[in-house]
């Protein structure tokens, strides 16, 4: 196994990841829960497919892919802020919406209820092994800007604030409703961003093609401690297991459902705090009526 | 047991004469979901059906006659509603002790599994009902282990349900892919083979009309588990000790009832519960358990809870109107692609979640100024 | 409202008139006004459940009343949001504290107004230069880097006080300040606002405490049941005239009607009754709330607890009621110890337990009166496990004509009720069972006058009945009435346990506020 080669497809399953988790963070810190990081990817992909098919740039769908996870976002944000919805029973909703609208759309757009046709995408230079497209290098910026934007800005400063105690927040004139707005968008831009960037990476837009990845973020999220520079190294470690796990494909040490669950049972150790609990913001996913 | 001498015994208290909650606002309390999520889904559907430049009032009339119109469709809207019963009301169950299991799914299909390894266990001529009680014991198990897990990390760690239920889902479908894909299918599916013993009559059986639908007897099942469900919660100690920690925890633990023990039960029978539904597949349908099959029915197992009011009778009807939007799918599709019925789904639960606390508030709110 | 000239001619910082507010079928607030003089020192008062807190909070902006007026400073601001209160220069510190405990005290003194460096950070640094040199200027010294859930109490609240002055307010509003601080800590506080009344800051003191208004404040606006019914100069009236119109009736301060001691049959009876051995209870923290306490009350003895709020009564009750775990000590009803059974079993050995808040503990709120009265002994209504709903019915019947619930309805939801009929089924339900020791804490807490005597009858009542009872009340007058004995707890101990003969106010008002044996510390 070339450590180089394992490095570089490790990251490459990362970014998706590194994306959503990072907005993940950005929402639970502000106390609305992210059980839709996977219905904000799936419209961030099938957004990009569209904007990239009809313009022949990627940079468009790029776009496209923002405004469809932005367009899911509000509708959880409207539903779960203005309306006091329970954030768990919308964010479910979210995901089933997100693969019935794409499905429906797909049939509209490309008469097909499987897949999209194939679309540019960034880079394509074998021998750069995709290190040549620019969503890479922003997914591995993004948690140091969220980790920056959370702890050193007084927006972040908010965000917090609201996640941990929203009435003493309100009671110094921070708009909680505001604060927790602004940090639902950037989740859904942010996963939005991740669904693009797997869609133009695989050229096309395919039924369910997030497959699972939103909640892989969460857990990302929740074994990060929702911390972004921590629950981007959860990323990395999940990816490395499949990296892992695809790296060594012919040999079958370890059936691959086994890999599978890493992330999920290390959240559920997480939770149950066997190492070090795992503790969320107060305030999140209560609504007070 | 009471000490009445303790009481004030001067009487003077008007007869006992009273009236129950007023039925207006039961009424309004058990309708405004199904109505909420009718309306949204015909205002929605038709800018659906208009996007793909069909009539909507053709293709409504479609539906009906492809699910209400034909014993056939009505049979398979039957079969689908079975399934969403079962797992409705194990996300009600839980919800009642204040607990949110969106484990449904990985229930379902570990209840599944479990009465097809008793099915093929069992040896052929096993007479119906044991099989079935064999099989409905072992499917309840299964769904009441997957469920007892999250339970048992909640009471003694306190690791919130709603994740671990969801993390348990990927890993509980993960082994049973193992088994499944590693162990016991039949080369070239990913199903096991037919089982010997415990096959539910189909309706058809009883009733020509219904030829090719899958409704079967799970149905009645279904229809016991929610009588049961019901007079659990509202005629036992144990129902009134499980809606007590659901509505306030605190005032319950004051009250002598354990709010540990309680979730456990909770989440483990709402586990049992889901895990029953897999025979209507299983033992009614398919004969073999298959990888998938329980896909997607746990989070709509949340619509027909919520949508039910969480309440058992409630539950199975909004079954019935989420499994006739899932088959009047199939009726529409040559006019209208049938993944026009995945965006109702979701539009009707997030209308029902969001709108239906607000009416309420507003409704609240014009009482009380009817009153002044 | 009886009004007595008492405004000077300095200006008028608050002036709010007609103020309505409803929770629901509660009624916080009925036209109750409220006038601030400038640069003073205003106490207003009230028993608990009044409105104080409600009014502030509109004032501040947080709440929206139904009906009001409200200016401040000649300025006529109604329906203002909490931006705006800011702004003009209102600070309230809340009787929770709004502090995010996550956060540093510089995060949350700048929280709402953070400093900004060139770029979109912001200015931790100028943050906490901020924060030294308002602590230098008010001496409210504390460390800005530190986390707020590391701090004490006091500390916590010197942080509050910071913050609302960082954010440069001239009107103060305290709404309880010393409920958790110890007498050390309230002199300090005492000391700052007079500072800063010194230094044209105009203060609001709401407090239910009346040697702090006597102390402290220039002039008083005395609250009861909603309304605003009087407003005096401090010099100009004594703590008796404050005391009768906060209850709205006579109270003798010194001592209340008495109740006469009960002929106890002597003999084997020595382990009857509830007692309690060295209870140590500590909190979530690690703190111990509850610090060795010692007793036992006999039968048809009603042992009063006296004591400023957060003392670590409420902690005693729930540890004795088997809602926290006791960390040291002896639980026993009736020689049988109980320390670590769990609450079923211990109404099983006789426990009955009134608790404080009817509508956390109580009361299942949805639940209707009758489902309510069976509450912790639905057990017995209970055959193989299927509820018998025709006993449950007669039971809530005779419950609710014996202890006159009104409307007398018992399919109704305990929600639709008076706070005062809310408590009735709650006293039905603990004082229809068999039990021997009753824990009855703040009994009359938010009823009405009435349901006030209804209550300490029916107290006294079981106590002739031969039970042991544990009283804990913050109204002092509840406790001389209706005690045999009386314990003041300061600080998680018993300061003094002392037969209710010799008790009077002034002498437990010294053990309440620590001032005899008060060199502890």
């Amino acid at each position: 196994m070339n450590p180089l080669s394992f490095l570089a497809q490790m990251i490459r399953i990362a970014i998706p990841y590194l994306f959503a988790a990072s907005g993940g963070v950005v929402a639970e810190r502000s106390g609305i829960v992210s059980l839709t990081l996977e219905g904000f990817m799936l419209g961030g992909a099938f957004g990009a497919v569209v904007g990239t098919n009809y313009s022949g740039s990627p940079w468009v769908g790029v776009l496209t892919g923002i405004l469809a996870g932005l367009i899911f976002a509000l509708i959880h944000a409207v539903c779960t802020i203005r309306y006091r919805a329970d954030q768990v029973v919308v964010g479910v909703a979210i995901n089933l919406l997100a693969i019935g609208v794409t499905r429906f759309f797909l049939k509209l757009f490309f008469a097909s209820s499987s897949n999209s046709p194939r679309v540019a995408g960034f880079g394509g230079n074998i021998k750069w092994g995709g290190f040549d497209n620019p969503l890479l290098w922003l997914g591995l910026i993004v948690p140091v800007a969220v980790a920056f934007l959370i702890y050193r800005t007084p927006f972040g400063l908010r965000v917090r604030a609201a996640g941990e105690h929203p009435d003493a927040a309100e009671s110094v004139g921070v708009s909680v409703t505001r604060v927790r707005y602004v940090a639902v968008a950037i989740s859904g831009i942010l996963a939005g961003l991740g669904g693009v960037y797997l869609a133009l990476d695989q050229h096309q837009f395919t039924d369910q093609m997030t497959a699972g990845r939103g909640f892989i973020a969460i857990s990302a999220v929740i074994f990060g401690r929702w911390d972004p520079i921590r629950a981007a190294l959860a990323c990395l470690l999940f990816a490395a297991a499949e990296t892992f796990h695809i790296q060594l494909q012919g040999n079958h040490a370890i059936a691959s459902q086994f890999i599978e669950m890493i992330p999920y049972a290390l959240t559920i150790i997480a939770l149950a705090g066997v190492v070090g609990r795992a503790v969320p913001p107060a305030a999140l996913g209560k609504v007070e009526d | 047991m009471t000490e009445s001498t303790l009481k004030n015994e001067s009487g003077k208290g008007p007869p006992p004469a009273f009236a129950p909650v007023p039925w207006r606002e039961r009424a309004q309390e058990a309708l405004i979901p199904p109505l909420v999520a009718l309306l949204v889904a015909l205002i929605c559907g038709d800018l659906l059906i208009l996007s793909y430049g069909q009539s909507p009032a053709g293709v409504y009339r479609l539906l009906l006659e492809g699910t209400w119109g034909n014993a056939y469709g009505f049979g398979q809207v039957l079969y689908k509603a079975t399934t969403l019963a079962f797992t409705g009301l194990a996300v009600s169950f839980g919800l009642r002790a204040g607990l949110f299991n969106i484990g449904g799914e990985s229930q379902l299909a570990a209840g599944g599994f479990a009465a097809a390894l008793t099915g093929l266990a069992l040896p052929v001529g096993t007479p119906l009902i044991i099989a079935l009680v064999l099989c409905i014991i072992a499917a309840g198990c299964a769904g009441g282990v997957v469920g007892a897990v999250p339970a048992y990390l909640k009471t003694r760690f306190g690791a919130h349900e709603v994740i671990v239920t969801i993390m348990l889902n990927f890993i509980v479908l993960a082994l049973l892919n193992w088994f499944i894909a590693g162990h016991l299918h039949v080369p070239e599916t990913l199903h096991t083979p037919e089982i010997h013993a415990g096959v539910l009559p189909r309706l058809s059986d009883l009733s020509p009309t219904f030829h090719g639908s899958a409704a079967n007897l799970a149905l009645v099942v279904a229809l016991i588990v929610a009588i049961a469900v019901w007079f659990y919660l509202f005629r036992t100690k144990g129902g009134y000790e499980l809606r007590a920690v659901g509505l306030q925890p605190d005032a319950a633990e004051y009250g002598g009832i354990s709010v540990g023990r309680v979730w456990m039960r909770a989440l483990t029978f709402s586990g049992v519960i889901a895990g029953i539904g897999g025979i209507n597949y299983v033992l009614g349908y398919k004969h073999y358990y298959e990888d998938g099959f329980a896909s997607g029915a746990g989070f709509l197992g949340i619509a027909v809870a919520l949508v039910g009011r969480n309440h058992p009778f409630g539950v199975l009807l909004a079954a019935f109107f989420f499994a006739t939007l899932s088959q009047g799918g199939l009726a529409i599709h040559a006019f209208v692609p049938k993944q026009m019925m995945d965006v109702l789904q979701g539009v009707v639960i997030i209308a029902v979640a969001t709108a239906v606390p607000e009416v309420r508030r507003v409704l609240r709110g014009a009482r009380k100024r009817s009153d002044a | 409202m009886k009004e007595r000239e008492a405004g000077s001619g300095k200006g008028e910082a608050i002036r709010m008139t007609g103020i309505d507010k409803s929770f629901g079928a509660i009624q916080e607030n009925r036209g109750a006004s409220l006038e601030v003089i400038s640069g003073e020192i205003h106490a207003l008062v009230g028993e608990n459940g009044a409105g104080k807190s409600t009014l502030m909070r509109i004032l501040g902006g947080l709440m929206k009343p139904d009906a009001w007026r409200v200016e401040v400073n000649g300025r006529d601001v109604t329906g203002w949001s909490t931006n705006d209160a800011i702004a003009a220069g209102i600070g309230i510190v809340h009787q929770h504290f709004m502090l995010v405990p996550t956060l540093t005290v510089a995060e949350n003194l700048v929280l709402g107004c953070e400093p900004k460096t060139r770029l979109v950070a912001l200015d931790y640094r100028r943050a906490a230069d901020d924060v030294r040199k308002l602590s230098n200027e008010t001496g409210l010294v504390i460390a800005p880097d530190r986390l707020v859930s590391d701090l004490s109490v006091g500390e916590a609240q010197r942080v509050e006080i910071l913050k609302v002055l960082f954010r440069g307010a001239k009107i103060l509003v305290l709404d309880e300040p010393t409920a958790v601080l110890s007498p050390p800590e309230v002199r300090e506080l005492w000391s700052v606002l007079r500072g800063l009344r010194d230094n044209g800051a105009t203060v609001v003191l709401i407090t239910h405490r009346l040697d702090e208004v006597v102390e402290l404040s220039d002039t008083i606006t005395v609250m009861r049941a909603g309304q605003t019914v009087e407003r005096i100069k401090t010099s100009e009236t004594t703590p008796s005239e404050i005391a009768r119109a906060m209850v709205g009736r006579e109270v003798s301060l010194s001592a209340g009607k008495r109740v006469e001691p009960l002929a106890r049959p002597e003999g084997p009876q020595r382990d009857q009754g509830l007692e309690a051995r060295n209870i140590h209870v500590t909190s979530p923290r690690g703190i111990r709330v509850v610090d060795g306490v010692s007793f036992s009350i006999k039968p048809g003895e009603i042992l009063g607890i006296a004591g400023v709020e957060g003392n670590g009564q409420t902690e005693l009750i729930e540890a004795l009621a088997g809602l926290r775990p006791v960390f040291s000590g002896d639980i026993l009803i009736d020689g049988l110890d109980i320390t670590r059974r769990s609450v079923a079993a211990r109404h099983d050995a006789g426990l009955s337990h009134i608790p404080e808040d009817r509508h956390r503990r109580g009361l299942i709120l949805e639940y209707s009166v009758a489902d309510n009265l069976i509450l912790g002994v639905q057990k017995q209504f209970a055959k193989r496990g299927v509820l018998d709903q025709d006993r449950v019915m007669e039971n809530a019947m005779e419950d609710v004509s014996a202890f006159d619930i009104r409307p007398p309805n018992p399919l109704l939801a305990a929600r639709a009720l008076s706070g005062g009929n809310q408590q009735k089924v709650v006293i039905a339900r603990e004082m229809s069972r068999n039990f021997s020791v009753l824990l009855a804490s703040q009994p009359t807490r938010g009823v009405d006058v009435g349901a006030i005597e209804f209550i300490h009858s029916q107290l006294l009542e079981a106590r002739a009945k031969g039970k042991a009872i544990l009283l804990v009340s913050a109204e002092l007058n509840e406790v001389l009435a209706l005690s045999d004995r009386i314990a003041v707890m300061y600080r998680g101990k018993f300061a003094v346990v002392m037969p209710a003969s010799e008790a009077s106010e002034e002498t437990l008002g010294e053990y309440m506020i620590g001032a005899k044996k008060g060199n502890a510390d």
